[in-house]
């Protein structure tokens, strides 16, 4: 800490500068002259201030109070409004409650606490001569390891080392089971019945009428164990375009009923629902990334992040007439993943 | 004047007149949404047959045929059903102002009898879903329930909340705030624009009935969490907090290193 700093507040504005006087040189301006604030010279000022300053504080204490004023005082009914002035309260009586010590704290800092400038100087660099020191130190310390001259301690230390932390990697593999093929399977199997989300009552192929679209769960799900995992996975969206809008690949032609087909509703770029069905253009959207597949190309991508189609799912009428799968999808639901081709 | 040119560098200008401009913004945003009405009747009389296509002839044929069974620049409307008039006309979306993306609402044209004769007229012409029946939009349905059918079937356009949302090429899923319970059945029967049908088939007219009183009951309830700023999510959300919060940050910071006087 400089000199400076033991002056009068009032007398400390300027400093000398280095005046090495080399022309070219950057000239040290100092700091500009003290110049007294309001406070420092108006008694009155000064009060004033000291008056603001108790005024924030007493704001957050009231701040204080209002919150627990909102917390036991403002009951909550059936209706959102209470909970939505409980929540207002609590919000505003924190906020107030900090807001209030900090700026008063500030205030009074700027205000009323001394302000003179005040100049504190770089340490030194440290000199050679503790370089060399401290040189010295490390080789005195491994001299008298004599690690150089016990090759055998040396290796069975380093051995030590490197397996140390291997129990560490046995511990965090046992945080969760692996996947397994868990990724390629859906609860979709030939005869699953096609149901809708989220009342799980099974449809009928003469249901879907032509626009519409419907919203499927296979059968069951709402019983299954797991039951999210397994929608997570298996949720399916269905419409029915003209059949003459179709064009299946070879070994897709009986995929569909009717024009009814059925795709994966999981995006193959990061796994949103794809559920936005435009029945006109028969595009599919993706809402997170605008991801587009086109229906009349087999969910093929035409616009957008995603770079696989929708995998479809092969349906078909079962004897009493309702939708069923014919088998699960050909190929792994929803984003890639590092092991997938 | 002068008083407020000499205060234009004071370190809260730029906050007030932040604070001016999203008022504003906000205003006039307020003031351009507004709402919709029209009802209509049920039963149809030859005579409304009659008006009706008369009426159609003077202002739908030019696009949909004098047949109306549709030309390069309409759809074929045989099949469509009363319900789709009384949605289509109803709202004003028909007839459009100009080919678009999509038809846009706008305050109706003709007024609930016209609507309803032509609903007769395009009615006469094919089967088609009819106007919905009064017991089924009463909202005194399960909104519980319809609120779990919205999400799966109609929020990933229309918004978990109903505020509405893009689609693709300037087409748009339109907010369902303020849109009357008739028209919200209309159009989950029909499936108006590129909105897939959802016949009673996939969601019973008591289902639709939920799904109305959810929507109703969310209008009527609010916004729990204050203000919602179009329940647009991150979009409006992170816009607030990037020029409010930051603005904010940015003032006391400004407040923080000034000297005080």
């Amino acid at each position: 800490m400089g000199d400076h700093s033991h002056g009068s507040p009032n007398t400390s504005g300027t400093v000398a500068t280095a005046g090495q006087g080399v022309e070219g040189e950057f000239q040290n301006p100092g700091l500009p002259p003290h110049r007294p604030r309001l406070a420092d010279t108006d008694p009155r000022a000064e009060k004033r201030a000291e008056k603001q300053v108790a005024i924030l504080f007493a704001i957050s204490v009231i701040g204080t109070l209002l919150f627990f004023y909102a917390y036991f005082f403002i009951r909550l009914d059936e209706t959102i409004g209470t909970l939505r002035v409980q929540n207002l309260f609590l919000g505003l009586g924190t906020a107030f409650a900090m807001l209030g010590i900090g700026v008063g704290i500030v205030h009074w800092a700027k205000t009323l606490m001394p302000d003179h400038e005040v100049i504190e100087e770089r340490h030194e660099i440290r000199p050679e001569e503790d370089r060399v020191v401290a040189e010295k130190m490390i080789g005195d310390i491994i001299e008298e390891t004599g690690i150089k001259r016990r090759p055998l301690i040396r290796n069975t230390l380093l051995g030590a080392v490197a397996l140390a932390p291997l129990p560490a990697i046995a511990m965090f593999r046992d945080l969760g089971p692996l996947p397994g093929d868990a990724l390629r399977h859906t609860m979709w199997d030939n005869g699953v019945r096609l149901t809708r989300d989220p009342s799980g009552t099974p449809i009928k192929a003469s249901d879907v009428t032509l626009g519409s679209a419907f919203h499927v769960i296979p059968e069951g799900l709402n019983d299954a164990e797991h039951k999210l995992e397994e929608k997570a996975k298996a949720v399916v969206l269905l419409m029915r375009l003209d059949p003459s809008e179709l064009n299946p690949s070879p070994g897709r032609e009986d995929w569909s009923v009717d024009g009814i087909v059925a795709y994966s509703k999981i995006c193959t770029h990061v796994g949103c629902p794809v559920a936005l069905y435009e029945q006109h253009t028969h595009h599919l959207l993706c809402p997170c990334h605008q991801s587009t597949f086109d229906l009349t190309q087999e969910c093929a991508v035409i616009f957008g992040p995603a770079v696989r189609p929708l995998p479809q799912l092969p349906i078909a009428v079962d004897d009493e007439g309702y939708l069923i799968a014919t088998s699960d999808f050909t190929e792994p639901v929803g984003p890639s993943y590092w092991e997938r081709g | 004047m002068k008083a407020l040119s000499q205060r234009r560098r004071h370190p809260l200008a730029a906050v007030v007149l932040l604070l001016l401009g999203l008022i504003v913004t906000g205003g006039i945003y307020a003031a351009a949404s507004g709402a919709n009405e029209a009802q209509a009747a049920t039963t149809y009389t030859a005579d409304d047959v009659q008006q009706g296509e008369k009426l159609f002839i003077a202002n739908c044929a030019t696009c949909h045929g004098m047949e109306s069974t549709g030309t390069e620049n309409g759809p074929s409307l045989v099949g469509v059903g009363a319900a789709s008039v009384d949605f289509q006309v109803g709202t004003g979306r028909m007839p459009m102002a100009m080919q678009g993306p999509q038809a846009q609402q706008k305050p109706a044209q003709f007024n609930d009898e016209q609507t309803a004769q032509l609903a007769a007229y395009v009615a006469s012409l094919g089967a088609g879903p009819s106007v919905p029946e009064e017991q089924y939009l009463e909202t005194t349905g399960d909104a519980a329930a319809g609120g779990e059918l919205f999400r799966v079937n109609c929020a990933m356009c229309h918004n978990a909340a109903g505020a509405g949302g893009a689609l693709t090429r300037g087409k748009f899923a339109p907010a369902l705030e303020g849109v009357s319970e008739e028209h919200i059945y209309e159009a989950m029967v029909t499936g108006p624009q590129n909105m897939p049908v959802f016949s009673d088939a996939n969601i019973s007219p008591e289902e639709k009935q939920d799904i109305i009183t959810f929507l109703k009951t969310v209008e009527a309830n609010g916004s729990p969490g204050g203000a919602e700023l179009g329940s647009l999510g991150p979009v409006s959300e992170g816009l607030f907090i990037w020029t409010a919060g930051l603005g904010l940050i940015i003032a006391f910071t400004i407040w923080l290193t000034s000297r005080s006087s």
